[in-house]
């Protein structure tokens, strides 16, 4: 059917003028927005929740400068060749001024990739390797949450304390445990000189043979142990060590043990006395956590994992960016982004100039049993900007 | 290790082969009898493990309700298969081969989005068996008392089965359709009955294997694909529908996995070496090990050929004028679409072409050939790696990369060949999977050199080619030149030597054709294109990774040749833009899209049991037409 041009012309002018603002200004400001929705679905729905509601308070008060913020959302189906494919059709057809997004490193790195070459500026959320800043980092490419490497230097102090001698890794076979693993050994042979690895276990991610790797663990008599495990794995060891005995006696520490995605799932099985990452959300009674857990609750009838957080805090990074930019060129937004103070529910965060780092901070503390529940106490809040190495040293870390 | 450490794990090797032989004698009942290859199977044993947390949350953790949960569950989902068997998969039994497959992938992922949408996205940890919570104390160990029990019930459940088949009528019955089902039918057994009843308890003791695991793993939305490999590694290193075979095959594949584990870090010639990094891929290694070995498993003998199902095909004519017009005229209006349109559609008909070429490559080992590869895209995945290293490692420029990098696919090819072709049927997709998951490992591992699991990063078009219009030049030239190729060969005496080799092999080797020989340059052709439309893939991604080569690549190379049509020249180019289109549009669209995905894939299976190109030819087909 084809409509009369004349038609047309008159709907558009009278839909236009009935709006407040005319012209370009009332056009939204439109953002691309990728993730692993359906590979992922227990960390992406609440973060899909937090960066909805952050989006729905941005519009409210008026959007950026007067016009309104758009978010086109893609599932990249967790493969790192349709991520791109999706990347490109948000640049190429929707047209959008920057990407947000990315669970998965492989995947992150991949969009970072093509972010840089079509000049495109990328804030990655989730993915926590150390290369998407460091080695492979790129200028349109900011990454939010705290990486691998900050998360275990966050947890180092509290490992050194103890003085054990004897240590076990274990750690989930890819990129995120490999650099896991590698910078405890390297920033535990710097805090307490002389530690041993006895034994170490790469289980291949969703797979571990819980019983013969907790056996084997057992087999090493390590006086400590130093875990990356998550979700299906975690649960699987924390079983098996349980009934096995295996952390009796022994300090264990688990990256992201504490997130209420992994720790939940554990209930009356959670082990006493680990130290953990992770996100106390009902601990927290700062007045800027208070705000967002309030707005959450009543948004969503539910309560906030770490996933909530990141995707609310993403999306006020690409409103605040914007607004500092007042334009949406890529050049512009770099700059803006560079050094960009962002309120969070954890506190005010800066993305760093010299890496493209936020400072993001996380939650540093014990795991406790209470009323069947796991939960964290004993906690403290590390900030981000304390456990990133200097400007200095993150220069050399980026190749140019 | 101690002696009592290798008594644990010994132990543990044991409670894992349980668990692993239970779902993979399911699978191995109904593939015996029904020529099954079935994707879902491990779907239902995701199933029983959900429904038993539902139904022991329902009815109290107390022994009473946790086993009842799990009887249920089990019971339950051997229902759900029954119906599945009836509703769908019987329409399909004279369907081409592998149709089947098509249909049970497209289950796979319509159960995969229900489970998500039933259960909710977080993992559900059940709760310890009552009564058996703790452990006992063995050689000074602690080893959990829930394993002992599993550790008694593999080898119960292998008596059982072992006396269903072998001491009831039905078994009887079960054996002799196994053997020769035609015959079983001519002697007025009804198979429909039979077929039902053996789909019922496969998904039966999945869906129980499912919910006995309760007190070990947590349900989650992984399990599927996880356990499905693994199920068909133990049904093929046991010998297909020998469910004594499969016991044994669980049994060694969960004792090596044990004690890789246990063993921990081996040094060799000062080397150290983890072998507990090995069990990424250890159940693939010692599936090539047995299959390159005994051909057809540990206890399995020749497969009988199902007699009239298997119609030979007639041969392939070549293209009439007219289709052959109308495929120049449709490359033609391919190269004008860059004058309408410059952003997305260039970047997805790029992709569109580069998994056509993967699709008709593969079609060309599994049609003419009669091979059917489920690991085909390994060869996929080495071409890109091999342009890869070349443009970042070697420092060539972006052109040479491009055209050298698919010659490591092509070595791959020549040396995974070798072995591949000396099987058949299903041995040899088994074979080549694992040859494929081998290959992928490696890439995973090897982080110094091919970037490990994330792959690695700035693999760029030369300038030249940069921008999206060049490149999808550049792509429809390369593809359409190597389609063209792959399909001339077809026509000539080579390739009508490879299809008289699949239709009759004795012939054909009675009149001087080397049939492995043939098979063996066709497996390397069908690499080397394949590599071509990996290379392809990474420069128009700027990046590649370990995702490339991986099964589920290989499993949607293997879905777009059968939505095209297995015995058709054009098929797999349909097939490949029909699927690469619906995952773009309904991904894009749709939150459920890939249950949506599996319904459509459903709806034509059921609609054209022939493909999408072979249902055009039987509805326009007029004498020198293009059949």
């Amino acid at each position: 059917m084809k409509i009369p041009y004349t038609i047309l012309a008159t709907v558009f002018a009278a839909a236009s003028a009935s709006m407040p603002i005319s012209g370009a200004a009332a056009q939204p400001i439109k953002v691309g927005e990728l993730n692993s929705y359906k590979v992922f679905p227990a960390f992406l729905e609440p973060y899909k929740k937090g960066w909805q509601l952050a989006l729905e308070e941005i519009n409210a008060s008026g959007g950026v400068d007067g016009r309104k913020l758009e978010v086109v959302s893609r599932d990249d189906g967790g493969d790192p060749g349709t991520a791109v494919r999706v990347a490109e059709e948000l640049i190429t057809r929707d047209r959008v001024s920057l990407l947000m997004g990315t669970f998965a490193s492989n995947v992150g790195l991949a969009v970072a990739n093509l972010a840089n070459q079509r000049k495109t500026v990328f804030i990655a959320a989730e993915p926590l390797t150390d290369k998407i800043v460091w080695q492979d980092g790129n200028r349109y490419t900011f990454r939010l949450r705290p990486s691998t490497y900050m998360q275990v230097a966050m947890l180092v102090p509290e490992a050194a304390k103890l003085k054990k001698k004897r240590w076990a890794i274990v750690y989930p076979n890819y990129e995120y445990g490999q650099s896991a693993t590698a910078s405890f050994k390297q920033l535990m042979a710097q805090a307490q000189p002389g530690i041993e690895i006895v034994a170490e276990q790469a289980p291949p991610l969703g797979k571990i043979d819980a019983g013969a790797v907790v056996q084997a663990l057992l087999d090493a008599k390590p006086d400590a142990i130093f875990s990356s495990l998550f979700a299906a794995d975690l649960q699987k060891f924390v079983r098996e060590g349980n009934i096995r005995g295996l952390f009796k006696g022994r300090a264990v520490f688990n990256l992201l043990g504490g997130e209420p995605e992994y720790l939940d799932p554990l209930k009356d099985e959670t082990p006493g006395g680990w130290w953990v990452t992770g996100y106390p959300w009902d601990q927290i009674k700062t007045p800027e956590h208070t705000k967002f857990l309030n707005a959450y609750e009543k948004r969503w009838n539910d309560y906030p994992r770490v996933g909530s957080v990141v995707g609310y805090t993403t999306m006020y990074t690409v409103a605040d960016a914007l607004r500092k930019a007042r334009s949406t060129d890529s050049d512009k937004l770099i700059a803006a982004l560079e050094g960009l103070q962002v309120e969070t529910p954890f506190g005010p965060i800066v993305y760093r100039a010299v890496d493209h780092q936020s400072t993001m901070g996380a939650y540093v503390g014990q795991l406790a049993r209470k009323d069947g529940k796991g939960v964290m106490v004993n906690w403290h809040f590390a900030n981000g900007a304390d456990y990133l190495p200097s400007p200095a040293e993150a220069k050399l870390l980026r190749k140019h | 290790m101690s002696a009592s450490a290798v008594l644990l794990q010994f132990l543990n090797g044991l409670a894992g082969a349980s668990s692993l032989f239970l779902v993979a004698a399911g699978l191995s009942l109904i593939f015996g009898v029904t020529r099954i290859i079935n994707f879902a199977h491990g779907s239902f044993y995701m199933l029983g493990l959900y429904l038993a947390y539902t139904l022991i949350g329902h009815f109290g953790h107390g022994a009473t309700g946790f086993w009842s949960g799990v009887l249920l569950s089990g019971v339950a989902i051997g229902l759900a298969g029954a119906l599945i068997e009836g509703l769908v998969l019987r329409r399909l039994y004279a369907a081409p081969e592998l149709l089947q497959l098509l249909a049970t992938f497209a289950l796979l992922l319509v159960i995969q989005d229900f489970t998500l949408w039933a259960w909710g996205p977080e993992d559900l940890l059940g709760p310890r068996a009552p009564g058996l919570e703790g452990a006992l104390t063995i050689a000074g160990r602690r080893f959990p008392e829930y394993d002992l029990l599993l550790i008694a019930l593999g080898p119960a459940v292998l008596f059982a089965l072992h006396w269903l088949l072998r001491r009831t009528r039905w078994g009887t019955l079960v054996r002799a359709a196994t053997q020769d089902r035609d015959m079983a039918s001519a002697l007025g057994v009804n198979q429909k009955w039979l077929f039902t009843g053996v789909f019922a308890l496969g998904a039966l003791l999945a869906g129980t294997g499912g919910a006995l695991q309760i007190p070990r793993e947590p349900a989650s939305l992984f399990l599927d694909l996880s356990v499905i490999a693994d199920a068909f590694v133990v049904v093929v290193v046991g010998g297909l529908g020998s469910i004594g075979g499969a016991f044994l095959a669980a049994l060694l594949i969960a004792e090596v996995k044990a004690f890789c584990i246990g063993i921990g870090d081996i040094a060799i010639a000062g080397q150290v070496f983890s072998l507990s990094k090995l069990t990424l891929v250890v159940e693939f290694v010692v599936m090539a090990v047995v299959l390159v070995l005994r051909p057809w498993g540990l206890f399995g003998r020749p497969p009988s050929q199902p007699r009239g199902s298997g119609a030979i095909e007639a041969p392939l004519r070549p293209p009439s004028r007219t289709a052959f017009g109308a495929l120049v005229a449709l490359v033609g209006a391919l190269a004008l679409v860059p004058l309408v349109s410059h952003g997305y559609t260039l970047i997805l008909l790029t992709e569109v072409l580069v998994f056509a070429l993967l699709a008709v490559s593969l079609h060309f080992i599994m049609g003419p050939g009669g091979l059917h590869s489920f690991g085909h895209a390994a060869y996929f995945g080495l071409g890109a790696y091999g342009a890869a290293l070349l443009l970042k490692r070697g420092g060539l420029p972006m052109e040479l990369a491009l055209a050298l990098g698919p010659l490591l696919s092509g070595a791959a090819a020549l040396a995974f060949g070798w072995f591949c072709v000396r099987l058949s049927g299903v041995y040899f997709a088994m074979l080549t999977l694992a040859f494929a998951q081998i290959s992928w490992s490696i890439v995973f591992q090897w982080d110094a050199l091919t970037g490990g699991s994330n792959g690695m990063i700035g693999i760029w078009p030369a300038r030249w080619l940069s921008s999206s219009t060049a490149y999808y030049y550049l792509t429809l030239a390369a593809c359409t030149a190597a389609i063209a190729a792959l399909w001339r060969i077809m026509y000539s005496p080579f390739g009508y030597a490879l299809r008289a080799g699949r239709d009759s092999p004795l012939r054909a080797g009675a009149i001087g054709i080397d049939v492995r020989a043939q098979q063996w340059a066709a497996f390397v052709i069908a690499g080397l294109f394949a590599g071509a439309g990996g290379a392809l893939y990474a420069f128009s991604k700027g990046s590649i990774s370990p995702e490339s080569l991986a099964v589920p690549r290989s499993v949607d190379s293997l879905v777009m040749v059968l939505l095209g049509g297995i015995q058709t020249l054009t098929g797999p180019v349909w097939g490949a833009a029909l699927f690469t289109w619906l995952q773009d549009t309904l991904s894009r669209s749709v939150e459920y899209w890939r249950a949506l995905i599996g319904i459509v894939i459903l709806a034509l299976v059921l609609a054209f049991p022939q493909g999408i190109a072979g249902f055009l030819r039987a509805r326009f087909a007029t004498d020198g037409d293009n059949r």
